[in-house]
């Protein structure tokens, strides 16, 4: 059976079959949504009213409609200019940890050569080393290498940190591509890099985009190591910008929110846009297949 | 495999080696390093074991220690949260792929922006207490963040809000991945529901609850930073200062960077022991696979 046909039988199952516990389960699961969703709410509600309009009623819609709030949070954050360091940021160590991991997961899921075993655990233990036990050895070796606020010395740094998990995942991928679908390629007297290239890659769409997603969002919501390596100004993250932006607004709290709502506008609809990627590519690191 | 010349492989290993080397080869030799010597700027004497000294000796050290312990308790209300909420929705009861969407949202969200909207709406006079003297709950209302008391718990209730989604999804992957007859034969067996989490459900689940404890286990203890530094900044006093923070703060508001590596020397070490079970975990599912 196809996994879509599985799939459309499961669903039907499920419709099939409500019980007694009907009830209750979705009292349990609205209630678990409205948890989740409050923040949001708050944040949006909040971002929408005056600051007189937010004293006299924090929960009720705004009343009004207050657009000032952007206007004040845009002159007091450089969002925009936080955000493209933040973009270049992610797409450049995404770039860098993506090319250099398709290569040696190429040779550990297809070459043989010796400690291979010993070296794949290794690099995957590195998954669960934290940041924070690196940062003082990276920031005194980029101090002297003049690296830090560069956009060179941070880009490298996240490509490295997640590299191990993009070895992890591809390497685990490449195995499960059978061995017949190289066959041909090798007949043809085709390289190892052709073969990773034109076979390998074009038919790791999927796992790729999940992996990137996971990648990207990593780099993207980091904070600690933005705010070692990149003290200067010019070169904050959005994160950093954020939290930043945050403090000096903790009074004004319609325009933090405003500011949190420009901020984690472009994750939402990629979010909303992309969500399975999102979900494959955080279970994919803990359910193998 | 593929045939290929001896020197091929190392070739394609080559830029992955080159960039692990620079974030993590040439940091873990060089953090045990300066663990060990009186640093300032890049280097200094030799002085022992004295910064470790230094650091069993500070108060504060030892209450950072207690908030990561403490934090340890969520743990376990995550993982039984995660798992009843996988376990409503794995039979696919109606509107389950908006309720898997929805719950999943706080994992993508970044936590800096999610600290500050929960420190806006935990303020004394936020949201928060503000609904909960609406409606005659006035002595709940309370100190959220600003009382020292409170605030550790406040910040633990906020990680649990953010991480649990990544449990539900989990357990729900794993949980669709079942194989259905093994629950219509205990259905037909007459097994109730309650025998059916407890016989079938649970024990298929149990390699990747394991899983999703061990990696909890690590970020409570190692990567809870932007949490506290978004939302407390380890205050007030030092209530909800974590290892992390005491790194930040030594590494780079005091200078002292010797202090600050034997303490992530520490880290990392609990770290690695905590690790080894989980590969070994991991081996293990991996047999079961097999057979």
């Amino acid at each position: 059976m196809s996994r879509k046909s599985v799939a459309d039988d499961l669903e039907r199952r499920g419709a099939g079959e409500r019980g007694w516990l009907s009830l209750p389960r979705h009292v349990v699961l609205l209630g678990a949504t409205l948890l989740i969703l409050l923040p949001g709410y708050f944040m949006i509600v909040t971002a929408l009213k005056s600051l007189p309009n937010y004293a006299a009623d924090k929960f009720g819609f705004p009343d009004p409609l207050f657009f000032g709030n952007f206007v004040t949070a845009m002159r007091g954050g450089r969002f925009l200019l936080w955000f493209m360091n933040s973009v270049i940021m992610s797409v450049g160590a995404v770039v860098i940890s993506t090319t250099a991991s398709a290569l040696a997961a190429f040779a550990f899921a297809r070459m043989r050569f010796p400690i291979r075993n010993t070296l794949l655990s290794i690099v995957t233990s590195l998954m669960v080393v934290p940041p924070v036990v690196m940062l003082v050895p990276l920031f005194l070796l980029l101090s002297r290498l003049n690296m830090t606020s560069t956009y060179w010395g941070a880009t490298f740094v996240y490509a490295g940190l997640i590299t191990p998990f993009s070895v992890y995942l591809l390497t685990n991928f490449f195995k499960t591509i059978p061995h017949e679908v190289l066959e041909s390629a090798l007949i043809d007297g085709a390289s190892p890099m052709d073969i990773l290239r034109k076979i390998l890659l074009p038919l790791s769409g999927p796992a790729l985009v999940a992996l990137i997603v996971v990648n990207a969002t990593w780099v993207w919501n980091d904070l600690l190591v933005a705010l070692v390596l990149l003290p200067n100004d010019r070169l904050r993250t959005l994160m950093v910008g954020v939290t930043v932006f945050g403090q000096r607004y903790n009074s004004d709290v319609p325009v933090a929110m405003a500011g949190m709502l420009m901020a984690s506008a472009p994750m939402i609809l990629l979010y909303i846009f992309g969500q399975r990627y999102f979900i494959r590519g955080m279970v994919a690191g803990a359910i193998k297949g | 495999m593929l045939r290929t010349r001896r020197i091929t492989p190392w070739l394609f290993l080559l830029p992955m080696a080159i960039i692990l080397l620079f974030t993590f080869g040439y940091p873990l030799l060089a953090v045990f390093n300066f663990s060990f010597h009186r640093i300032r700027g890049a280097t200094g004497p030799f002085i022992g074991l004295e910064n470790y000294r230094q650091v069993f000796k500070d108060r504060v050290f030892g209450e950072a220690v207690t908030h990561n312990s403490l934090l340890l308790l969520a743990v376990p209300v995550m993982t039984v949260i995660a798992i009843l909420l996988a376990v409503l929705l794995f039979d696919r009861p109606f509107g389950w792929r908006t309720y898997r969407a929805i719950l999943f949202v706080p994992f993508i969200l970044a936590t800096p922006v999610v600290g500050v909207i929960f420190s806006n709406m935990l303020q004394l006079n936020g949201i928060v207490n503000e609904v909960l003297r609406g409606n005659g709950l006035g002595m709940l209302a309370l100190d959220w963040l600003g009382s020292p008391r409170l605030a550790l718990w406040t910040v633990m209730g906020v990680i649990i809000w953010r991480e649990v989604g990544f449990g539900i999804v989990l357990f729900l992957a794993r949980l669709m991945s079942i194989n259905e007859d093994l629950l219509d034969a205990a259905k037909v067996d007459g097994a109730t529901w309650g025998q059916r989490l407890r016989h079938v459900i649970i024990p298929q689940l149990r390699s990747v609850i394991e899983f999703f404890v061990v990696v909890s286990i690590i970020t409570m203890l190692a990567w809870v930073f932007a949490y506290v530094y978004v939302i407390t900044h380890g205050g007030p006093g030092n209530a909800t200062t974590v290892m992390e923070l005491y790194i930040y703060n030594f590494a780079f508001r005091n200078q002292l960077p010797g202090i600050a590596s034997a303490v992530a020397v520490i880290l990392f070490l609990v770290t690695l022991a905590l690790m080894l079970p989980m590969f070994r975990l991991r081996a293990e599912a991996e047999v079961e696979e097999m057979a």
